[in-house]
């Protein structure tokens, strides 16, 4: 017997591919660490020994957006960098998410002036902001869990498709 | 050499230059003219008593409502005799300071820092441009007439922002 169905619908099978996908992904993240400013001491601390991020899967850095799929924005954002940014988020493959770990990079922290991007939300879309000038590492390992959460509860294509945003 | 001694120095050294030399707060300061700047410069820093080799900063000051609208302030130091020097230079918006940096080669960053932050041209410098901020930044930053809130981003801000709602 034929399969078929229209693309826009959903097929059989999604809801098993969207939970075993997702499971796979949200737990082996590997993370582009976008480090620009103080927060990224935190974000040390955080990967290391004591506070370990590597029990979350999310253990490696990649240093290239290439093989990277959560880019994590650590520190301030200036005009001057936000091409850099968007140039790196531009590169890396689907499917990818952003996390804006800091005051700094959700809304521009204690800078409101002629140079510093307001939050980068304004340039990329973000799918966790962690509060915190900087973050407490418990708070980094929530917006982590978090960030699983999502993973594990979107939809996953089987097969690569173009983002419309 | 002491503060004193500095002043005393320059006095003699100096007669009919136009310098107000004094000693401000345990520092020895001088107010030179714009013109005897560079032969004061040199004099500086080959004299075997000042020998002010190290030419640690330049900044500005913006008087905004003052006749020389900008204070130009350079700190020596002499690693040989362990003493300092500030130089102040009243110049007004559209005159230009002759540049340092023939005689302190460090001086043409910073040179380039306070163009960019302050637009006072330096003549004589080998390249004058931005140092910090983008080229297609306008005005000067740290102006005091420079509107507080304006802000040049480089990128379109897309995402739905916090100002507008
Ligand atoms: S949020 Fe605070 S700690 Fe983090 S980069 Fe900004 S100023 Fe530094």
């Amino acid at each position: 017997m034929e399969i078929s169905y229209k693309p826009q619908e959903k097929p059989p099978y999604q809801n098993a591919i969207d939970r075993i996908l997702g499971w796979g992904r949200k737990y082996s993240i590997f993370m582009y660490p976008f480090v620009t400013a103080c927060c990224g001491m935190e974000y040390m601390s955080v990967a290391s020994g004591h506070y370990d991020i590597d029990r979350f899967g999310a253990g490696l850095p990649r240093f290239s957006p290439r093989q990277a799929d959560v880019m994590l924005v650590v520190g301030t954002i200036n005009f001057k960098n936000s091409v850099v940014l968007r140039t790196v988020w531009d590169q890396m493959c689907e499917p990818k998410w952003c996390v804006a770990f800091g005051a700094c990079a959700s809304i521009g922290g204690p800078y409101n002036n002629y140079a510093t991007l307001q939050g980068i939300d304004r340039i990329l879309p973000v799918h966790v902001y962690i509060p915190g000038c900087p973050p407490r590492p418990e708070a980094v390992l929530d917006g982590l869990m978090k960030l699983q959460d999502m993973i594990q509860n979107q939809k996953h294509d089987l097969f690569w498709k173009k983002r419309e945003s | 050499m002491t503060p004193e001694e500095i002043v005393g120095r320059l006095n003699e050294h100096f007669p009919q230059a136009g310098l107000d030399n004094r000693v401000d707060k345990d520092h020895a300061v001088t107010v030179a003219p714009v013109d005897r700047l560079e032969e004061l410069f040199r004099e500086l820093r080959d004299d075997s008593e000042f020998r002010f080799d190290l030419f640690m900063d330049i900044t500005a000051v913006d008087w905004l409502e003052r006749a020389p609208r900008f204070d130009v302030v350079y700190h020596l130091y002499s690693t040989v005799h362990n003493h300092r020097l500030r130089i102040k230079v009243m110049v007004s918006e559209n005159k230009p300071v002759p540049s340092a940096s023939g005689v302190w080669v460090v001086a043409d960053p910073m040179e380039r820092e306070v163009w960019d932050m302050y637009g006072i041209k330096f003549s004589g410098h080998p390249n004058l441009t931005r140092l910090l901020l983008y080229e297609e930044f306008k005005g000067h930053p740290l102006r005091k007439d420079y509107p507080y809130d304006k802000r040049q981003p480089i990128l379109e801000e897309t995402w739905p922002s916090r100002d507008q709602g």
